[in-house]
C-alpha cells in the first residue's frame, strides 16, 4: 500500500523519488501493469519525447482508469500531463489517457524553445486541492516544448508566447506541466498536499 | 513571464570547491554540500557542479559530492566535467543530476549529444562552450581552454541544437575570473543564433555586469561562482537589484 510511480522509461526519476520522500511519502517505482492493483496512488511522471508515453499502452490505460474508479488519486507530472489529454502533435499516432479532451502543441513564437526555467502559475478561481495555500504567481520550475491547451480542468495557466495548462485538476486527477521535484519549497508544498489528498482518498 | 535565471557555479576539485582564475591558479572555497544548502537558502535558481579533476580518486569523489550535493536541493542540478561516455552521464544522473554538461566529449563526439538526448531528454544534455576572441571570430577551444578547435561558437551552438542540446553553456575564456563583465558580444552572438536558451558564464564581477548580458547579450540564464561565493546575501542583492532595472526575476523562494 503505497504510492506507485510508474517508470515507463522515459528519463530519470531519481529527483521525483528523492522529493515524495523528502515530504515522507511511501512510494515504489513500478514498470508492470498488475503493480497498480494495491497502489494508494498514482504517479506518471516522465520527460521528453511523447512516444515515450507509448509504452503507457492499452493495458496501462486500462489499470489507471480502473484505478481511478477505486478511488485512487492519479498525478502527471510534466509528460505525465500531457498523457492525460488524447494525444500530442510531438507524436501523433500515440494516444494519450483521454482523460481531459484536447491535444498537446508545440510553443512557437518569437520566444526561445524549450521553455525552461522558472515561470509564474496563475492561478484560475476554483477551490485547489494541490494548490491549499500556494498564492497565485508562484514560480516552478518548467523544462518542455510542448504544452497543454488551457481546458475547463485547467488550475493554473502558464504563458511563455501562448497560454497553457500549467496544472491541470479534476476530481481525484491532478497534473502539473511544470516539475514540483525542482520547484523548491511550493513544489515540496504541493507534494505534501498530493499527500493529503491521498490521505484523504484511503 | 520566463523569469531570467541566476545560476551558481560550483567548481569542484577532489570534493572540494575552487575557483580558478582563467581557468588556473586553485584557491579553495568551502564544502559544496553547504555551500549549495546555503545558495539554495538565498534564492539561487540553479546549480552547477564543475568538476575540474580528472583522476579516478577525483571522479569518485564527484559522485559522492552530487549525491550530498542533491539530497537537500529541489533545484535543477547540472553536473558537468569530463564526462566522456554515457556511462559517466549516467553515473552522474543516477547520483542526482538533473542534467549533465558536455564539453571535450561533444566535440570530438557529437553523436553523444543526441544519444544522451534521446535516452534522458534534451532538458537533461547542455553543450558548454568555451569561447575566444580571436581573428575577428569566436574560437572554440575544448580540453579546459588548452586546445584549439575547428569550429566557430555560433555554428558549433547550432550543431548541438540541432543534435539534441536542451541548453547551450557558453563561457567566454577571455573573461572568464577576471570579473571584468560578461561578453556581451560572443552571448548575443550565440543566442541569436539558436532557439534553445544560452547560460552566459564568464567575467561576472558587478551587478550591472548581469543587467548588460541579459539585455545586450540576449543571455536566458547567468552563471557565476566567485562573486557568490564570497559574500552573503549576493544572490537576494543581486536578484532585487536587477528586478529593480526591469529583469524578470524569480523572487518568492
Amino acid at each position: 500500500m503505497s504510492i506507485a510511480v510508474v517508470d515507463y522509461g522515459a528519463g530519470n526519476l531519481t529527483s521525483v523519488v528523492k522529493a515524495f520522500r523528502a515530504v515522507g511519502a511511501d512510494l515504489r517505482v513500478i514498470s508492470t501493469v498488475d503493480d497498480l492493483n494495491d497502489a494508494r496512488a498514482v504517479v506518471v511522471p516522465g520527460v521528453g519525447h511523447f512516444s515515450a508515453t507509448a509504452s503507457l499502452g492499452p493495458e496501462w490505460r486500462t489499470a489507471v482508469q480502473a484505478a481511478l474508479g477505486r478511488g485512487v488519486p492519479l498525478l502527471g507530472i510534466c509528460l505525465g500531463l500531457q498523457w492525460l489529454f488524447e494525444g500530442s502533435a510531438e507524436a501523433p499516432d500515440v494516444p494519450g489517457l483521454g482523460l481531459i479532451a484536447g491535444r498537446c502543441f508545440r510553443i512557437e513564437g518569437n520566444i526561445k524553445v524549450p521553455h525552461v526555467g522558472w515561470n509564474s502559475l496563475t492561478l484560475g478561481a476554483r477551490p485547489s486541492r494541490l494548490f491549499d495555500g500556494i498564492p497565485t504567481e508562484s514560480s516552478a520550475y518548467f523544462t518542455h516544448s510542448y504544452a497543454a491547451p488551457v481546458v475547463a480542468d485547467t488550475m493554473a495557466t502558464t504563458t511563455h508566447a501562448v497560454a497553457f495548462s500549467s496544472a491541470i485538476e479534476r476530481g481525484l486527477v491532478f497534473g502539473a506541466q511544470f516539475h514540483p521535484e525542482k520547484s523548491g519549497r511550493a513544489g515540496l508544498k504541493m507534494l505534501t498536499n498530493f499527500l493529503h489528498v491521498v490521505q484523504g482518498a484511503a | 513571464m520566463l523569469a531570467k535565471r541566476l545560476i551558481a557555479c560550483l567548481d569542484v576539485r577532489d570534493g572540494a570547491v575552487v575557483k580558478g582564475i582563467n581557468f588556473q591558479g586553485l584557491r579553495n572555497a568551502g564544502d559544496p554540500a553547504e555551500l549549495a544548502a546555503r545558495y539554495n537558502e538565498e534564492g539561487i535558481d540553479e546549480l552547477t557542479v564543475l568538476d575540474v579533476t580528472a583522476t579516478l580518486e577525483g571522479r569518485r569523489a564527484l559522485l559522492d559530492t552530487i549525491r550530498r550535493v542533491s539530497q537537500q536541493l529541489f533545484i535543477p542540478l547540472c553536473v558537468g566535467g569530463g564526462i566522456r561516455s554515457m556511462d559517466d552521464a549516467r553515473a552522474i544522473i543516477d547520483a542526482g543530476a538533473d542534467k549533465v554538461s558536455l564539453n571535450s566529449a561533444a566535440l570530438a563526439h557529437p553523436t553523444l549529444i543526441t544519444t544522451l538526448s534521446r535516452i534522458y531528454g534534451s532538458q537533461a544534455v547542455i553543450v558548454a562552450i568555451d569561447a575566444k576572441r580571436a581573428h575577428g571570430t569566436f574560437e572554440v577551444f575544448g580540453r579546459s581552454g588548452t586546445t584549439r578547435d575547428t569550429r566557430e561558437a555560433a555554428d558549433w551552438a547550432r550543431e548541438a541544437a540541432d543534435r539534441g542540446a536542451g541548453e547551450i553553456l557558453l563561457t567566454s575564456i577571455d573573461r572568464d575570473g577576471t570579473r571584468s563583465g560578461f561578453d556581451c558580444e560572443l552571448t548575443a552572438a550565440v543566442s541569436s543564433a539558436v532557439q534553445i536558451p544560452v547560460i552566459a558564464s564568464g567575467g561576472a564581477g558587478t551587478p550591472e555586469h548581469f543587467a548588460d548580458v541579459f539585455s545586450s547579450g540576449q543571455a536566458d540564464a547567468a552563471l557565476a561562482a566567485s562573486i557568490f561565493h564570497f559574500s552573503e546575501h549576493a544572490v537576494r542583492d543581486l536578484k532585487l537589484f536587477l528586478s529593480e532595472r526591469g529583469v524578470p526575476m524569480r523572487l518568492d523562494w
